[in-house]
């Protein structure tokens, strides 16, 4: 125990020397989480303060160009911008000066209507209700297409959005425009309200309860624990300099003569590494309670979760320190340990489902993901922050966590005996 | 007390031996030094002796015990200043001492003194709580041995303790050891510096290309040499000219 002691207050006192590292250790996942944030708050808001500039090409002039515009104004979403011509609009988006060029048809309006028409004079005959029969032939409206000109660069999730967007807001103009044909065809009076136009079908987001209250995640609820998460196991790069360093220095060749075993070395890094991760983890917390409010993010609701979340923290604390252990075993160079462990970081959380959910990944990679510590550690979080889950719910998941840092460190110390068994 | 019978190493990818057959018992309270060209395997025979490198065949004991069956007391009866400065630079000279003393299970205020009173004794005690990235090579070699004699090992290896150092701190270095020596340590170096070997050792073995050439008292081979009036000429008679460049 006394050497274990020694080791970690060596450990201590070579952090506390390495200011630099210490800022980078604990400032840079504090930029990294407030700049994901606010990048991330924007798409869980209905309303966004920041709009898209697009363009409009209105060929039509119409009621419906104008019930389209207002819809896009409406939405809040965009800057509308009015070009005169389709050329000239298209040139600016593929330049990517612009997202998005919508550019509405000629006689979009009059066409509409005349295709309604047509179709509700149709509709009307055959139940033999018109007093008058048209005799003359029918004739064939063509479709109208509106065209949506994106910058190449436009990313596929924004494409999707707007283009349903569109399309939901083109199929109510053509049901509102259907309603009011056949309020003409059989009322003369046009306030006699015969049709509801609203919606029947609506759905309703049942969320769940505490105290009778519903919890709404927010950006915040979901950005803190992925994160802190990314942050946490970022601990790799430093841990693992730290060793291949002992290597390098001298030092370690040193421990190799003391009588003392590695699993001690090891032992105490583990301890101070973990209160790096949960220093780490409160300052987290701590800017969600206390600065998100404050730049206008909303508040991390920690209420009652905290013994849980620090439970969580430190199973996953420990998961990264022993990978880092185990990378900075078999790293004979820092240029081998830093590179690596910075970019196996990157992969464990986009297997983890930091930044892409897990559901909607293929297959092969869903199964992939159910192998990454940081998948663990996030269901964890999310079981604490989302779901209000108790311990047992996380128990699966941190022991997971636990024995992956059993895993590591049993390698590390096997592989480092294997290397210097005399 | 050291007895190294017929040890061979030969490391991965490597053409020849770097330690072939090599024969030598040391007896207790010697200063024996281990003297040969680069290459010729001096380290590679000091660094299996502490255990940190595994011999390809053969065998050694150091005081009756084995590294396959007494690892630890073998680790606690031994200490070894290693040929670079294995300390962290961030640390104070003290911070250094103390750990590595706790190391070998050293604490309180025992631990303290020892380290206080071989600082001052190596002329470092203004120095202890200075970091070691801001000593000189003198003061980093000075701190090295004292991380390896803290626990008063019965033997101590030391792989070329004086090199890069001034005069002034490679005297201080030597009395050192001799006053450690006289106190019962069995004392196995290595070097280039022949004359500080001469008047240092009580026995020396010249090894070359992994193979003992010779061994005995410094006075003895120069007189045995034919035309040697120093350890130098005997090692030169017996190595040659020839520069020993390798990569």
């Amino acid at each position: 125990m006394h050497k274990l002691m020694a080791s970690a207050y060596k450990e201590f006192l070579l952090l506390i020397r390495d200011i630099g590292g210490i800022a980078i250790l604990f400032v840079m996942p504090l930029v990294l989480i407030v700049t994901i944030t606010l990048i991330q708050d924007s798409t869980f808001k209905t309303v966004t303060d920041a709009k898209i500039p697009i363009l409009v090409v209105n060929n039509d002039n119409g009621d419906v160009s104008e019930t389209i515009l207002s819809g896009l104004e409406e939405s809040n979403a965009f800057e509308v911008n009015i070009k005169e011509t389709e050329d000239l609009a298209k040139d600016l988006v593929f330049k990517g000066k612009f997202q998005l060029a919508i550019i509405i048809p000629e006689n979009l309006s009059s066409g509409l209507e005349q295709k309604v028409a047509q179709n509700v004079d149709g509709i009307i005959e055959k139940f033999g209700l018109e007093e008058e029969v048209d005799s003359l032939p029918k004739v064939t409206i063509e479709s109208k297409e509106v065209k949506l000109y994106f910058d190449p660069a436009t990313q596929m999730t924004f494409k999707s959005s707007v283009k349903n967007g569109i399309d939901k807001m083109v199929a109510e103009i053509e049901t509102k425009s259907i309603y009011k044909a056949f309020q003409e065809q059989i009322s003369d009076d046009p306030t006699e309200v015969i049709f509801e136009t609203e919606n029947f079908i609506t759905f309703k987001e049942i969320l769940p309860k505490e105290d009778n209250k519903e919890i709404i995640p927010n950006s915040v609820q979901h950005n803190v624990p992925a994160w802190t998460l990314f942050a946490i196991f970022f601990i790799i790069v430093p841990l693992s300099i730290n060793i291949v360093k002992e290597k390098s220095q001298g030092t370690f060749v040193r421990l190799r003569t003391n009588p003392v075993s590695y699993a001690t070395v090891l032992g105490g890094k583990t301890l101070i590494y973990l209160v790096v991760c949960l220093i780490q983890f409160v300052l987290m917390l701590l800017i969600g309670v206390y600065l998100f409010p404050a730049i206008g993010l909303p508040t991390l609701d920690i209420s009652g979760r905290l013994p849980l979340l620090f439970v969580v923290a430190i199973f996953a604390g420990l998961a990264a320190i022993g990978l880092g252990l185990l990378l900075g075993t078999i790293a004979k160079t820092q240029e081998q340990s830093a590179p690596f462990g910075a970019t196996f970081v990157v992969i464990l959380a986009a297997l983890g489902g930091v930044w892409v959910p897990v559901f909607i990944m293929p297959k092969f990679m869903q199964t992939l993901s159910n192998i990454s510590p940081m998948n663990w550690g996030l269901n964890a979080f999310y079981d604490v922050f989302l779901r209000h889950g108790s311990f047992l719910d996380i128990l699966p998941e941190i022991s997971l966590l636990f024995l992956f840092f059993i895993a590591t460190t049993l390698i590390a110390i096997v592989y480092n005996e294997k290397k210097n068994t005399v | 007390m050291i007895n190294i019978e017929r040890i061979s190493k030969k490391y991965k990818g490597a053409e020849n031996f770097s330690v072939s057959n090599l024969d030598l018992f040391i007896t207790e309270k010697e200063i024996f030094g281990l003297l040969g060209p680069n290459g010729a395997g001096k380290t590679t025979l000091i660094s299996i002796l502490c255990s940190l490198i595994k011999p390809t065949s053969g065998s050694f004991s150091i005081d009756g015990l084995t590294y396959q069956k007494n690892k630890n007391q073998l680790k606690q009866l031994i200490g070894i200043v290693p040929q670079e400065y294995a300390l962290y630079p961030s640390l104070t000279a003290f911070e250094n001492l103390k750990y590595f003393g706790s190391m070998y299970g050293l604490k309180g205020k025992n631990l303290d003194d020892k380290i206080n009173n071989t600082l001052d004794h190596l002329g470092l005690a203004a120095f202890a709580h200075k970091k070691i990235d801001t000593f000189s090579g003198g003061m980093k070699r000075r701190v090295n041995l004292i991380a390896s004699i803290l626990h008063d090992p019965k033997v101590l290896f030391l792989d070329e303790p004086t090199v890069g150092v001034d005069v002034q701190s490679k005297n201080v270095i030597i009395e050192f050891l001799k006053q450690l020596n006289n106190n019962g340590t069995t004392i196995i170096y290595t070097s280039h510096h022949l004359n500080e070997a001469e008047t240092f050792c009580t026995r020396v073995a010249i090894i070359d290309h992994g193979k003992l050439v010779i061994k005995g008292e410094p006075k003895e081979l120069i007189q045995n040499s034919e035309g040697s009036h120093n350890l130098e000429d005997v090692f030169i008679s017996l190595t040659g000219k020839a520069l020993r460049d390798h990569a």
